[in-house]
């Protein structure tokens, strides 16, 4: 323990109690008082109910929520087969080559999502491939831009991987196919479990490429969002972002839960 | 059908630190090698190179007729078991052992059988339903050993495996080794070893290796009674090695003259005397030696004495005496003339 005697132990968690309530909880709290309220003219909001979420699980709300789970799922799947497959290809290369396509998987990070965003529809928006107004943009979109977090997860693994169960199962007789799908994955599937929670939830959050490119058929809960707050619909808008924010948790919940069982060790 | 190891000279190098330097060596069918060397001797590139998961830079490994040296590790029929077992945590203990098995498409309706049996062997058939993290160290290492013949090898690759248990497991499992290579007559076994009871139990032969290069070879009797340079000699048994001077009869060490087989060498060369300290009596006898008490060490059933005779320190493994004697007293030592050998000066770099 960093901290040994009563009085600073207890000074700490004031300390951070002080820090992180109004920084992390304070607004979220909020955001669920006023998911519940009608007015908002004190200091609280006020005027209880619950009508904000009858409306945010019916009709154009529940199609976004769909949207956005269908493309979180959907790019997370992507983003994962291709950051591990990349990690994988990048782990059998040495100095140079490894660098570089590291580098290549990374670089989405470290361009602004609305950059992404426009060099997609810029793009896609004519022929040969013309995706423009379709739902694929938004999910390609989004796989560009979570497929470097789960090549990055990924890889991390692999290095910590030890070479010694690869030689084992090589050592017994199984060919390098049989030895990626029967150790190396299965080894692996605590990352990739990670690694899958977190392209989800950053497609369940993303807002700025997709108001770029998303078609009027396709819109994403985050966008409901926004413009249901731009209208100036501000307990609406407070609504669909529980709902948001709830439903990505469960996932989430859900992935961890799969993780605790594939940890080993 | 039974096939030993080959060592065609292979070398093998990473950039300019040669690590194997042209290993020769013979595994006979069904015969067990150990290994012998200190970490960094190559000792382990050798059985790796074996294995395929290291390529030589030069030489070819033959496993039985075949030249294996182009072979990926999976198409080589082997066994092998490593220092830290490596056993597949995700699978349980029945499934690791099932791996190579299934890995090369056996006949599935055989393979329950063949995990029986290979637990039954190594006393592990009470824990197949476990999962690896659920056993002792011990317990681990036969669940590798299990793996490893369930393929049923005819070679077997041992790198350290007994160097992460604690010391009285592991003179149990060397029991059980010796066992296991009883009921299998066989299997050709390549034993990787620091340690040089590991060695001297369990093996037909020992392959000494130092710096990359093998410096000695043959059956632990012959090491141990007649070794052929200083690095084995000191090694194995850790004897004691002494410069004299070759005389007619014998040799001269710091001026007292010692009687014992020359083997032809040249009188009035230079050579080093090897004689083993539990070997060494003491008080007067043959081929006396006087000398001063320079440090006693009480070892239980024995004492060990360390005794400086004209320059030279002496040690002695003597039954444990009633009274020690204070260091700095005159004491005799004495030793067999057939229990010294002499070794040509300079050999140990050979």
């Amino acid at each position: 323990m960093l901290v040994h005697s009563r009085t600073g132990r207890a000074a700490s968690w004031a300390l951070f109690a002080v820090l992180f309530v109004p920084l992390f909880a304070v607004p979220l709290l909020v955001i669920l008082a006023a998911s519940f309220s009608t007015h908002w003219s004190g200091a609280f909001p006020s005027g209880p109910t619950a009508g904000h979420y009858t409306a945010a699980v019916r009709g154009e709300s529940l199609q976004a929520l769909t949207t956005s789970l269908v493309t979180a799922a959907a790019a997370s799947a992507l983003a994962l087969t291709l950051g591990t497959w990349a990690a994988l290809a990048a782990a059998a290369l040495r100095g140079r080559g490894r660098r570089l396509l590291d580098a290549l998987f990374v670089l989405p990070l470290a361009v602004p999502s609305v950059v992404v965003g426009l060099a997609v529809l810029v793009a896609f928006s004519r022929p040969p491939i013309l995706l423009n107004g379709t739902r694929w943009i938004v999910i390609l979109a989004h796989t560009v831009l979570v497929t470097a977090f789960a090549h990055q997860s990924v890889s991390a693994a692999i290095r910590r991987l030890d070479p010694m169960y690869e030689q084992a199962a090589a050592g017994l007789g199984a060919r390098p196919w049989y030895v990626l799908l029967r150790v190396k994955l299965p080894l692996l599937l605590p990352s990739l479990g990670a690694a899958a929670g977190l392209c989800f939830a950053l497609s369940m959050g993303e807002l700025s490429a997709t108001m770029m490119l998303y078609p009027p058929d396709w819109m994403p809960l985050p966008v409901l969002v926004f413009t249901a707050t731009d209208r100036g619909s501000l307990f609406t808008g407070s609504a669909l972002a529980v709902v948001l924010m709830a439903t990505t948790l469960l996932v989430l919940l859900a992935v961890s839960r799969i993780r605790t069982k594939a940890t080993y060790r | 059908m039974t096939s030993g190891i080959r060592f065609d000279a292979v070398s093998v190098a990473y950039g300019d630190t040669t690590v194997l330097d042209a290993l020769t060596l013979t595994v006979e069918p069904g015969e067990v090698m150990a290994l012998l060397g200190p970490s960094g001797s190559g000792k382990t590139t050798a059985l790796r190179t074996v294995a395929g998961f290291v390529r030589p830079r030069s030489g070819r490994v033959h496993i039985g007729d075949r030249d294996v040296t182009d072979l990926p590790p999976y198409k080589r029929g082997i066994g092998m078991v490593v220092q830290q077992y490596a056993l597949f945590p995700h699978l349980r203990v029945d499934e690791n052992v099932a791996f190579g098995l299934k890995a090369r498409k056996h006949p599935r309706a055989e393979i329950p059988g063949r995990v029986a049996e290979a637990l039954e062997m190594t006393g592990m058939a009470a824990y197949a339903r476990r999962h690896p993290r659920e056993l002792s160290g011990g317990q681990q290492q036969r669940v590798a050993i299990a793996r490893a013949l369930a393929i049923r090898p005819d070679v077997l690759l041992l790198d350290e495996p007994l160097s992460a248990l604690d010391a009285q497991l592991r003179s149990g499992m060397l029991a059980e080794l010796a066992r296991l290579h009883r009921e299998l007559p066989d299997v050709s076994i390549l034993y990787v070893t620091h340690d040089q009871v590991e060695a001297l139990t369990l093996a037909d032969r020992i392959a000494v290796m130092d710096r990359a290069r093998l410096q000695d070879c043959g059956t632990p009797q012959e090491l141990y009674r007649r070794p052929r340079t200083e690095f084995t000699a000191s090694f194995v048994g850790n004897a004691n090695l002494l410069p004299v001077r070759v005389t007619a009869g014998g040799a001269e060490l710091a001026g007292t003259a010692l009687e014992l087989p020359t083997d032809g060498a040249a009188p009035g060369s230079s050579a080093t005397l090897c004689v083993r300290p539990h070997l060494v009596g003491l008080g007067a006898g043959p081929n006396a030696l006087t000398g001063r008490i320079a440090e006693v060490q009480w070892r239980g059933a024995t004492h060990r004495l360390y005794v400086d005779v004209g320059g030279h320190r002496v040690k002695a493994d003597v039954r444990e005496l009633r009274e020690t004697p204070p260091l700095g007293s005159e004491v005799t030592l004495h030793f067999a003339p057939e229990d010294a050998v002499l070794l040509a000066a300079g050999v140990n770099d050979g």
